[in-house]
Parts: C-alpha cells; structure tokens; sequence
C-alpha cells in the first residue's frame, strides 16, 4: 500500500463525514448562499474555528460574485487549493546537524504524549538509529513504567530518575548521556501540563535550558502534541507553548476517531507551526508523516 | 482576553436604542453574536442551532426591563436558557441500597479516567466511606501502576491483577473482593476507548452487564471540540451513561463540550475536575460554566473578585488622601463617609495596608453622624482653612449642627493632630492615633 492509500485508508473515519457531506453539496451543481451555509457549517463541524472558515468563506463567496466559480466542481477546488495553501508546504520531522539530534516533546494532560513517543521511536529504531528516551514526566503516576514498556517495545535506551524528581535534570542525563554515548536521538517527554500553569510552563523553560547546555542548538525539534478531539482551546494551547518553548512542529493524535483536527489550520494561519506528524491508530507504524496536500486531497477525493 | 459577549451586544444595541419589546431584527442581530460566541466556545453546531431557536421564540416580543439594556435583556434569557439546559440543580450520585455501589468510569483515552477516579475514591473516603478501585484498564502500558500509585496517595484500596488478560473476569472478581472486604463503593477504572471501535465498545457493554453498575460515569475533556456530540452519544447510545464529569476545567477552554454532551444525552453533570492534585474534584454549577461558555468569564468569581479589587483601590485611595498635604475637612467628610459606606469599621481598617495590625480598636459609629453634621456647617472657606475658626464661627457651627461648641472645639482639634500626625507619617517618623480617628 502506497503511502496515499495509507492516509486514506486512516482517515477514511475523517473523510466519510465531511466528504459525503461536502459531496453532496457540490454535485449539485449550482452555488448560492444555502450551499455556502452548508459550507460553513462542515468547516465548522470539522473544529476548523468560525475566523479559518469565515476566511475561507469569504474567499468562496468573492470568487463566485467575479464569476470565477460558477458551479460545484470549481468551488471544490477552490476550496481543495484555499486549504493546502493554508496548511503550507510538507514538513516532516528531518534530522539534521550533529549527534544528537534531540526531541523535546510537550502538550496538555491525555493527548497522547507518551504514545506519540513511543511510536516515533520505533520509527527511528526501525531505520537504524540509536535512540534514547528521556523520562522527564515525573509527575504522573506511572509514566515512568509507561514509557518504559514502550522503550522495551522500540528497542530505545532510557535515562530516569525517580518519580517526582527534577525533570530538567533527567533531560539534562540524558543529553549528556547520548552525547557520551554518540546516540543519534533523544526524545525527552514530558508530563502533560495545562498551558494556563505558569509554573509548570516554568519547568517546561527549564528543561529547555538545561538541554541547552550541553547542546546549544537544542532542541532541534520542539513537537506539541495536540488531540485532534479538541476544540478551539487548542489555539490557545498552541500560542502559550509556543510563547514558553517555541514549538517547531505539531503532532496531530487520534484522527483515528471521528474528530476532524481542523484546528490545525487556525493553528499553522496563526502562528506558522506546520504539522509534522499524525496519529491515525493504535498500532506502533500509525504514526504518519502529515503531508498537506494528501491531507487535502483525501479528505475531497 | 475574550471580548466579552455583553460588550459586543452593548455596541450592537446602542445603534438600536430600542425600548419596550425586543424586536425580531434586534433579536437576530443579537443572536448572531451569541451563534458566535456559543461556537468559538466549542458547542457543536447543531445544538448551537436549536438553542439559537429556542432562545428567539422565547426573546422576541419580551419586554425589556426599565433597568437593562436591550442587549442585557438578550443575554438574560440566554443565560437563563444556557442554565437550564445545563440542568438546574447539581446532581449527586447515587448509592445501591445493597452495598457496594458499583460505579464505572467510562470515556475515551486522555480524557483522565483515572485521575477521575482516585479523585472520586478520595472524595467518598472523604465522607466516611470505605470504597475501592478496580485497574480495569488493561490495555495502557503501565496504567494499572498508575492506579495502584493514586490508590496509595490517598490510602485507597486497589484491585488489580496483572496477569489477567480479560476485564470483564477482573470487574467480576472485584465485585465478590469488595463484599468479602465490606467496601461499600466501587469504582471501575476502565480502559480508554474510541466510540467507533466496536470490539470495545463491546467489551465494554459486557462489563457492564456483568456488574450491573449503579451509575456508568462518562468522564469528558473539558477542552472537546465539535466530535464531543458524537462521542457521547456514541457511549450513551451503546453503554448507557448516568452522568457525566467533566475533567480538565482548570485550563481556559471555554467548555462548550459540556452543553453539547449535556443536550444529547440528556444526563447530568455531576462533577468538575479542576486541577491535577487528587482533591481537586468540585461539585457543578450550571450558572458558572454558563458564564464561562458565554465569554462572560465565570461571573460570579468576577463579582467576587471585582469587589476585592475595588475595596482595595478604595483602601489605597484612602491612604493616599490620608498621607497627602491638602487634607482637607472636605476630604474628611468624604472619607468618612465612604468608610462607612463600605460596611463595619473594623472589618474596613483591617484592609487598610498597615491597619491590620492595630488590635483593640474600638470605633463609635454614632461618632460619624455628628463629625460629618459640623463639617456640613462650615463654609467653605473653613473646611479648608482651619485657622479661620474663632470663637463665633465655631458657635455658628454647633448650632448649625445641633451639637455643642465643645463636640466643634474637639473635632477641630482632632482634624488639626490629624494633619500633624500624617506630617509625621509622611515623614516615615512613625504615628500616634487621634482618639476618633479609626485611622
């Protein structure tokens, strides 16, 4: 299975609402303002936001006075095009520079985080790389043992410390350790932290410095981990860690569901981060690269 | 900061000044910013839908009250219908009559079904109760360890056993473990599931037909967006729900998951999780995350707020007047006058900065009555010049106030140690208290 069939095939939960219903909509034929509704309300329903859809709405309804889209097809394409644009071009997780390569990865609570890391290890480790994990949630209860099964699982090294202490300083042992070691990648996780947590965003700055001092340039990769169930609040999420560690990319989880994730594109329209990775499943190859344009395309073919 | 969804309709209706009945036309321009509003809040479309309807058969042709604005009145009813769609009262859960009370947590991954439940363990604790947990969730790596760690927190037996494979057996077996330990709740921690994965889905339903639980508890994210409906009408339809918590509500999501869950299942919302510490489980109330979902902030914690935060700026105002040069008999007046109008004397000196520490002040309220009648009586030349008061000015005064040349004689000697001691103030040179003088 090609890598197109594969998206569709895990997004074929996300495309059966939206493109039955964006179908229908446009093999009407003609275009008028219940046809735009309709339009407005699946960006709606899909978490796009009311500001992306009514921009993208806006556009459709301009086009369609200067007479540029007259029937459905053009409009879907349009559309298909005015969504790719906002999403950008492709961004997958590249490794680049020298040894290692590091990952600090962050979010809310639930999203999905240690999984999320658990399957990208496994990626790597399947191409060949060294890969360590940092254990830097120290909070939760047992997230420790929870990453440890999946270091077990992918075959990665991992540094922890006990439960409750510094997580600044397990990032801190574990870069010094890949560095020693001339480990490919670290992947620090951290626990799940309300963005609204001074504090705790506080700690999540810290593990960033103390990352830094061993290697200047790092974190290479700053990877927010969003729940594609949320609503609007993600924005929000997205800003305040961006504000606190200067996200780099977004790993998009559980599109496996009937959630639609549209709030990536307020996301990458507000704030430029692309998306980088999607989590279509359970299994440790549901991790996906986000290819905007297969995105697009699978969820209008 | 959210605008606030009243100051978006305050503009809108100031063009409109309509009084009397709401207008139709006024009505949809309203409810068009409150469409707004209910979808940035993540209420899903189709319920935002209906209660836009509901809303305007109820707000047309309404009288506007004398003391609010059209768009007040608009956000009045919306509020009163939000609430009631919230539902009323704040619904407890309910107990078996033949301990133990079995209650099952159910919901998708993340959403914090096991924080939830050792929050919930600790609050029956709490109330003199001797319950247990189940670690039913077999599929997360290391959740049963995370289980165990709260159940230790908190000192809360937990049931687990890490060799079964199967959960329905594992429910089974806790139920005939709690009778024999003379639990009286049950708390079944199970794992989390996607709505559309019927296996289980499955899994779960016979769960619960093994257990017959009191009360199935769907646990949501606060922060759900549009999917919400789906989910919990998934869960509703297949499993059957009692009641919800809603988890996470200490983060800014608005929670307009919480009226889209509410209004297609139909069940209450009996908790809130606000916060990650285990005590951190509050009771619901439909008025604050009404406010909350409409962009009104939670209204209530405002008003309280906005009360500090005024009592403050009027303490501090207070002791800027006090420390300034120009004091004046006027300004005595007023102070005196605002003092008292902001509740007993004492309770205000102890939020003056500095004041607090002052025991045993005791102040004669009727003190105020007759200050504030011999100022009233000076001209205005007096009450800013002290010196000016000789003998008949001050005999005027006390006749003008229907007090004594003495009570005058007094008050100007207090007013002018006043005026020396805030010198001294100012002067960091410390201070002596004037005898009727609460500050």
């Amino acid at each position: 299975m090609g890598l197109f069939e594969r998206l569709k095939n895990g997004l074929s939960k996300t495309r059966k609402g939206l493109v039955e219903k964006v179908e229908s909509i446009f093999t009407r034929g003609t275009i008028d303002e219940t046809t735009i509704d309709e339009l407005e309300e699946i960006l709606i329903a899909s978490d796009v936001g009311t500001h992306a859809t009514q921009e993208i709405v806006d556009l459709l309804r301009e086009k369609i006075k200067k007479g540029e889209v007259r029937d459905g097809d053009s409009a879907k394409n349009l559309l298909k095009k005015e969504m790719i644009f906002l999403l950008g071009s492709s961004a997958p997780v590249v490794l680049f520079g020298e040894k290692p390569f590091v990952i600090l990865t962050a979010g809310v609570n639930g999203v999905g985080k240690t999984t999320t890391i658990g399957k990208l290890a496994s990626r790597f480790t399947s191409q060949g790389h060294s890969v360590l994990l940092a254990a830097s949630d120290t909070f939760r209860a047992a997230a420790i043992e929870q990453l440890e099964i999946w270091a077990k699982r992918s075959g990665a090294a991992i540094v922890k410390h006990q439960s409750g202490s510094d997580p600044a300083a397990v990032a801190y042992d574990a870069v010094e350790s890949a560095r020693h070691k001339k480990t490919d990648i670290v992947i620090i996780d951290t626990a799940g932290r309300l963005h609204t947590k001074s504090p705790l965003m506080e700690e999540l700055k810290k593990v960033k410095r103390v990352v830094q001092k061993t290697i200047p340039n790092a974190p290479q990769e700053v990877l927010l981990v969003v729940d594609a169930t949320t609503g609007q609040n993600a924005l929000r999420q997205a800003q305040m860690f961006n504000d606190a560690i200067g996200i780099t990319g977004v790993a998009l989880t559980k599109l496996d569901g009937t959630a639609k994730g549209g709030i990536v594109f307020a996301i990458k329209k507000e704030l430029g981060i692309p998306v980088r990775l999607i989590g279509v499943g359970e299994d440790i190859d549901d991790l996906r690269d986000f290819d905007p344009v297969e995105f697009v395309e699978a969820l209008f073919s | 900061m959210f605008e606030s969804l009243t100051e978006k309709l305050e503009s809108i209706f100031k063009k409109l000044r309509s009084r009397g009945l709401l207008k139709e036309e006024d009505v949809d321009l309203a409810l068009k910013e409150v469409r707004l509003a209910l979808l940035e809040a993540d209420v899903n479309f189709k319920v935002v839908k209906e209660f836009i309807q509901k809303v305007k058969e109820k707000a047309v042709g309404k009288e506007v009250l004398e003391s609010l604005t059209p768009g007040q009145q608009v956000i009045k009813i919306v509020n009163e219908e939000l609430c009631s769609l919230l539902g009323g009262s704040n619904s407890r859960i309910q107990l078996s009559p033949n301990p133990p009370t079995v209650i099952m947590m159910v919901g998708l991954h993340g959403s914090g079904k096991t924080t939830t439940s050792a929050k919930l363990a600790r609050f029956f604790k709490k109330e003199g109760r001797r319950p247990m947990l189940v670690a039913a969730d077999l599929q997360r790596p290391a959740a049963i360890d995370q289980l165990i760690t709260l159940g230790s927190q908190i000192d809360v037996a937990v049931f687990h056993s890490k060799d079964t494979k199967d959960p329905v057996t594992l429910c089974e077996e806790s139920i005939k473990k709690a009778k024999l330990e003379a639990r009286d709740i049950l708390i079944l921690d199970t794992a989390g599931r996607l709505h559309i994965d019927d296996t289980l889905m499955a899994e779960l339903k016979h769960i619960k037909d093994v257990v017959s639980p009191r009360e199935v508890i769907f646990v949501a994210d606060a922060m759900t967006g549009q999917d919400a409906v789906n989910i919990a009408k998934s869960f509703n339809e297949q499993i059957g729900i009692d009641g919800i918590i809603l988890t996470k509500m200490d983060g800014d999501a608005r929670g307009g998951a919480a009226i889209s869950i509410r209004s297609v299942t139909g069940r209450p919302i009996k908790f809130i999780g606000t916060g990650e510490k285990i005590d951190m489980l509050e009771p619901f109330y439909p008025e604050r995350v009404a406010s909350r979902i409409l962009g009104m902030g939670d209204v209530l914690g405002l008003i309280e707020q906005a009360q500090k935060t005024f009592e403050q700026k009027e303490a501090e105002k207070l002791q800027e007047k006090i420390l300034g040069e120009s004091f004046t008999f006027d300004d005595l007046k007023e102070q005196l006058k605002k003092i008292r109008s902001m509740g007993p004397i004492e309770n205000i000196l102890n939020m003056i900065p500095g004041m607090n520490k002052m025991k045993g002040l005791t102040v004669d309220e009727k003190e105020f009555v007759k200050i504030e009648a011999i100022i009233n009586s000076m001209t205005s030349a007096e009450k800013r010049n002290h010196n000016l008061l000789n003998g008949s000015r001050r005999r005027r005064i006390a006749t003008g106030s229907g007090t004594t040349v003495t009570d005058v004689n007094r008050v100007v000697k207090q007013y002018v140690e006043l005026k020396k001691m805030l010198k001294m103030f100012k002067g960091g040179k410390g201070m002596k208290l004037p005898k009727f003088l609460p500050f």
